[in-house]
């Protein structure tokens, strides 16, 4: 169940988003090229979709193994997972970095400068409050209910779903709260991916934080802020969408 | 209970599928380009400074080359100092930036070949229009700055090891003065950003023409201290080069492509587009790399001669 509000959507999510977005921009008169706020869009759903989904489908699992099994050092563990949510972006994009960079572990790979490589890092800042809040979400569900599983001859799958369906709210905010930090990111998407365009203005790495973060640079504060809207928007539309999904399963 | 379970196995199911179609999507994207003669199909990653990509000429200039080529360019806008730590690490091909110093250093350690002398605007002191510490005029550029630093005058510095702020560093130096306390402010910010503080302190700065003459209508600040461009003092010149990366050092760089954009780029017809590129009707650029003389010193470091011991 956790994985599927998020990759569902996700295909049908992007073109109307870019669409309707490229159509409100057009209403503003930017010293954009034609297909460049549509391609930054893209990449920086593409990213950080593919990232969060990624990081749900690690996080959710170990979420659940937290939850269920009692274990020495299991407080360390969470005290891990938490401090990782206030891991500065820029440390990840630095480690992420020295990992991809052609001198670093990976480096064969020559993943510096793209998508892949911002994937990355935003899969690393997603992943602690995706499992911290997950992992609140399953423990704060009522151990009555597990019990009752067990008692009605439920395995402990059984009862590890039941917990899983009381808990779907908790986990739908902590993947939405994983997206909101992946998309906002500024720092490491920078620095792995290296806000590259093309000389014709088509987006390879520049997300609209990065985006927006090269207009402030340049001083062009107006531009920057119309930029800062249409991400807005765009996590906006992306929340109301999850939302409206989980609304959906409690009716059927 | 049992069919609730197989939906929420399904659901995982797709989950996995389509994270995973995620991945083989990622892994397919380096490998896409078919084995044809050639460079076509390849990227070149060029990293250089803030001023010469935030003016926009090399959105301009550069699809001349990628249609010549049938190559992409990734231009990667970091500051002098990021451009090169980038470089000596493998990360890209070719390195455009504008501190002599810095490129020098690059070329000693082994890390750059093939330096050239690539183009040229010049540096100008900026400051509020009343002129607080008196410079307007002034000849020198190192007594100006003397003179802001006396009248304790608010001046920005970019502080991020920069072109800009190299350039900045050694004219505090050859001015004799050691900046510090509260008029000194450090923003560690781009050119723009730095020229908008400027602006909303009332204060000094350094900044490159291009940025400055691309930003004026927006800022209130007014040229105090010319370059040498409009006869200022040659100290404020702002010399651009180009270095491709040691493949000696790095063997998995693009060197040949990297040749092949140094050759592009210094060849005549680039060095029109560049001094044809104009913002606000005003030139930002100056081409250098085609002369008749010979220019030896652009392919060395500053002052290397063979009877030196300095290899």
């Amino acid at each position: 169940m956790p994985a599927e509000p998020i990759v569902q959507p996700a295909a049908a999510l992007v073109e109307p988003a870019v669409v309707l977005t490229e159509s409100a921009v057009a209403l503003v008169d930017l010293p954009f090229r034609e297909g460049y706020v549509s391609s930054i869009i893209y990449v920086s759903l593409y990213v950080s979709l593919i990232a969060v989904t990624l990081s749900t489908l690690f996080s959710v699992p170990v979420a659940i193994f937290l939850g269920f099994t009692d274990f020495p050092g299991k407080g360390l563990v969470k005290s891990v997972i938490n401090t990782g949510m206030g891991f500065p972006s820029v440390v990840v994009g630095l480690i992420v970095l020295f990992a991809v960079s052609n001198q670093g572990p990976l480096g064969s790979l020559e993943l510096i400068f793209t998508t892949e490589a911002m994937i990355m890092s935003q899969f690393v800042l997603a992943t602690p409050p995706i499992t911290a809040i997950s992992l609140a979400a399953i423990t704060g569900v009522d151990d009555d209910v597990r019990d009752a599983a067990r008692v009605l001859g439920g395995t402990r799958l059984d009862a590890a779903l039941v917990v899983l369906k009381e808990a779907r709210y908790g986990i739908a905010t902590a993947i939405l709260a994983g997206f909101g930090r992946a998309i906002s990111e500024v720092g490491s998407v920078l620095i792995v991916g290296g806000n590259i365009t093309s000389a014709d203005g088509i987006s390879k790495t520049r997300t609209l934080t990065t985006a927006i973060q090269l207009e402030a640079r340049k001083g062009q504060y107006e531009t920057a802020m119309v930029l800062g809207a249409v991400l807005v928007a765009l996590v906006l539309a992306v929340n109301a969408v999850v939302v409206r999904f989980g609304d959906q399963g409690v009716q059927r | 209970m049992p069919i609730q379970r197989r939906e929420v196995l399904t659901a995982l199911g797709t989950g996995t599928l389509a994270g995973l179609a995620g991945c083989s999507g990622m892994g397919g994207g380096g490998g896409e380009e078919e084995p044809t003669a050639g460079v076509t199909g390849e990227t070149l990653t060029l990293t250089t400074t803030t001023s010469t990509y935030d003016t926009g000429l090399l959105d301009e200039i550069h699809g001349s080359f990628e249609e010549m080529y049938g190559v992409t360019v990734d231009a990667v806008a970091q500051g002098t100092g990021a451009a090169l730590e980038s470089a000596r690490n493998g990360d890209a091909d070719v390195v455009m930036v504008h501190a002599r110093g810095l490129e020098d250093e690059f070329m000693r350690d082994g890390y750059g070949v093939n330096r050239r002398d690539l183009m040229f605007n010049d540096f100008v002191i900026v400051g509020p229009e009343d002129d607080p510490a008196g410079i307007e005029g002034t000849g020198s550029a190192t007594e100006a700055l003397a003179a802001i630093a006396d009248a304790e005058a608010t001046f920005v510095s970019r502080g991020d090891n920069s072109g800009t702020h190299t350039k900045e560093l050694n004219l505090w130096e050859e001015a004799g003065v050691d900046p510090g306390g509260d008029w000194y402010q450090e923003t560690g910010t781009g050119m723009g950003e730095a020229l908008n503080n400027a602006t909303q302190q009332g204060a000094y700065t350094l900044s490159d023409r291009g940025t400055f003459i691309s930003q004026r209508s927006e800022i209130d600040l007014v040229i105090l201290v010319q370059g040498p461009i409009e006869d200022g003092p040659e100290i404020l010149s702002n010399p651009y080069g180009i270095m491709a990366v040691n493949p000696g050092v790095h063997e998995n760089v693009n060197y040949d492509l990297a040749m092949a954009y140094i050759g592009w780029i210094t060849s005549p017809e680039a060095q029109e587009a560049i001094s044809e590129y104009q913002m606000n009707g005003e030139q930002l650029f100056f081409p250098e790399a085609v002369s008749e003389d010979s220019d030896f010193q652009q392919y060395v470091p500053e002052g290397w001669s063979s009877e030196s011991s300095d290899a």
